[in-house]
């Protein structure tokens, strides 16, 4: 059996696993983050009332169309043809190299906000209609409804769709290996070619991939339970006044 | 009598369906209007155009001698002068007690947190819920959230407070508690406007009281003229199955 080899293949090779599970980590980590805010953002914008009149009017539906087709070209399209058309095409049209680490942060953040702009734009429409309507009451303006009232519980609500989202982001960074960066995929791929085996070092990173995920699984429900609140609150018995 | 709201000619559809047909109607500085009327009648739009929720198709709203629909007007800032408290209580989800009762006087008001927290301190007292400051909504009953959505309202200090039917949706054993802190609050002298099933209660409190009827005020009057000697077919017919 192979458990030898694999020890083996471990022992000498840890650094170059380390650093791309690492940098599997970094990508999805940031990838995340930024892709979160611009689904945040873009799902504001696509449901932001349309005024009857107005060149309000017109600029929300220009950037709604424009918004429509942003989703659809990166929902309808593989992730590592867009590395490839967005690494290549950029380096071809201008000349310039741009850095794979970045090239490969602009791809997953991109990709996550088209993704996370429609579950935003659900989790905005199940809010409760009443709570805009009492912000709107007590004279509250659109940002200001959706910053302090319906986003926080946007939040909360999208937060399992998110932690999903990076999970997803770790195993889909593989995909970037089309573009050399040196992520996991690719460090293993290197040592595969380096060592003559295929079996042992992917079994390896399965692993590594499998740590990961469930690591971030299990943090995200420790963040949702947090933000759920205590159970119980205090009674105030004196107050100033 | 300085007429704090004026309407006129207050207009309303939903598509084919009209919903206000020229409705005139105004409210005193200090004074408590109750609005009846059987359901669909249109109490609720009415009530939602006043504070612009709805978007009136014709007539006018005159506040402080401005029509608020003229469109140079600024909205956000005519709704801070008027406070709503609506049936299904509607209270912050992601914020306490406390907080619901800030947030308006810090986000829209500017005023600063201490100010705010005094002021929203001050209200609860009122609605007697300034023990259940750092609760959240989920964890109050249906009375006690009223209760402090009328907190939340009156925080923002406005010129009308504004209830739709706020104890509709409330267990027989609560509504008596908001009922008593609306009846407190009719007596400070503070402009109250109030759609409402609770008939005895309206008699109770009201200056004077409308009845609404098909998308028209049908009559208005004193409580004892509107209670005990309507006028109007449509009123007694409508008293006889609320009083039975
Ligand atoms: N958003 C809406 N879209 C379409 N029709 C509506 C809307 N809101 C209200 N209506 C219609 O307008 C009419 C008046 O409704 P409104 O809610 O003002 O009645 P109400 O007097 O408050 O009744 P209730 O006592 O049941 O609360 C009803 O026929 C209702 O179906
Ligand atoms: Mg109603």
């Amino acid at each position: 059996m192979s458990f030898e080899v694999m020890k083996d293949i471990f022992i000498k090779n840890w650094p170059f696993f380390l650093r791309g599970a690492g940098i599997t980590l970094w990508i999805s980590i940031i990838g995340t983050i930024i892709g979160a805010i611009i689904g945040l953002l873009v799902g504001v914008v696509r449901t932001t009332p349309i005024p009857e009149s107005g060149a309000k009017r017109t600029v929300l539906k220009v950037s709604d169309r424009l918004l429509d087709m942003y989703i659809g070209f990166f929902r309808g399209t593989p992730m590592m043809v867009q590395a490839m058309v967005i690494y290549y095409g950029v380096a071809s049209q201008f000349g310039v190299e741009i850095n794979r680490i970045y090239a490969a942060i602009f791809i997953v953040s991109i990709n996550t906000g088209a993704y996370m702009a429609e579950i935003v734009r659900g989790g905005i429409n199940s809010v409760d209609k009443g709570q805009f309507e009492a912000a709107h009451a007590i004279g509250m303006n659109h940002v200001t409804t959706m910053k302090e009232i319906i986003l926080p519980q946007v939040i909360r609500n999208i937060l399992p769709a998110t932690g999903n989202e990076f999970v997803v982001n770790i195993k889909d960074t593989s995909m970037l290996s089309v573009i050399s960066v040196t992520e996991l995929f690719f460090q293993t791929r290197s040592i595969a070619g380096s060592t003559f085996r295929f079996y042992e070092p992917f079994l390896i990173t399965s692993f590594i991939y499998l740590i990961m995920t469930l690591t971030v699984t299990k943090i995200l429900r420790m963040f949702e339970d947090r933000l759920a609140g205590s159970k119980t609150y205090d009674m105030v018995e004196e107050t100033m006044e | 009598m300085e007429k704090i709201i004026d309407i006129n000619h207050l207009k309303k559809s939903y598509g084919e369906n009209e919903v206000l047909k020229d409705i005139d109607f105004y409210v005193n500085k200090g004074e408590v209007v109750s609005i009846i009327g059987s359901s669909g009648s249109g109490k609720s739009t009415l009530l939602r155009c006043i504070n612009l929720l709805e978007r009136p198709n014709g007539g006018e709203i005159i506040y402080r001698g401005e029509n608020v629909l003229n469109s140079r007007q600024d909205i956000n800032k005519y709704r801070t002068h008027l406070g709503m408290v609506f049936q299904n209580f509607n209270l912050f989800n992601t914020l306490n007690v406390l907080e619901n009762c800030t947030v308006g006087q810090i986000k829209v008001l500017k005023k600063g947190k201490e100010e705010a927290k005094e002021i929203a301190l001050h209200n609860l007292k009122i609605v007697g819920m300034e023990k259940y400051i750092n609760a959240r909504p989920e964890q109050l009953s249906g009375g006690q959230k009223q209760r402090v959505a009328i907190a939340r309202a009156l925080s923002m200090e406005p010129d009308v407070l504004l209830f739709d039917e706020p104890t509709s949706a409330l267990d027989p054993e609560t509504i008596g508690e908001v009922l008593k802190v609306m009846k407190e609050l009719a007596k400070t002298g503070i402009t109250m406007i109030l759609v409402t099933h609770e008939m005895e209660f309206a008699r109770d409190v009201s200056d004077r009281v409308i009845f609404m009827d098909n998308g028209v005020i049908r009559e208005e009057g004193t409580p004892e003229q509107i209670f005990n000697n309507p006028k109007e077919e449509r009123t007694k017919e409508f008293l006889k199955r609320f009083l039975a």
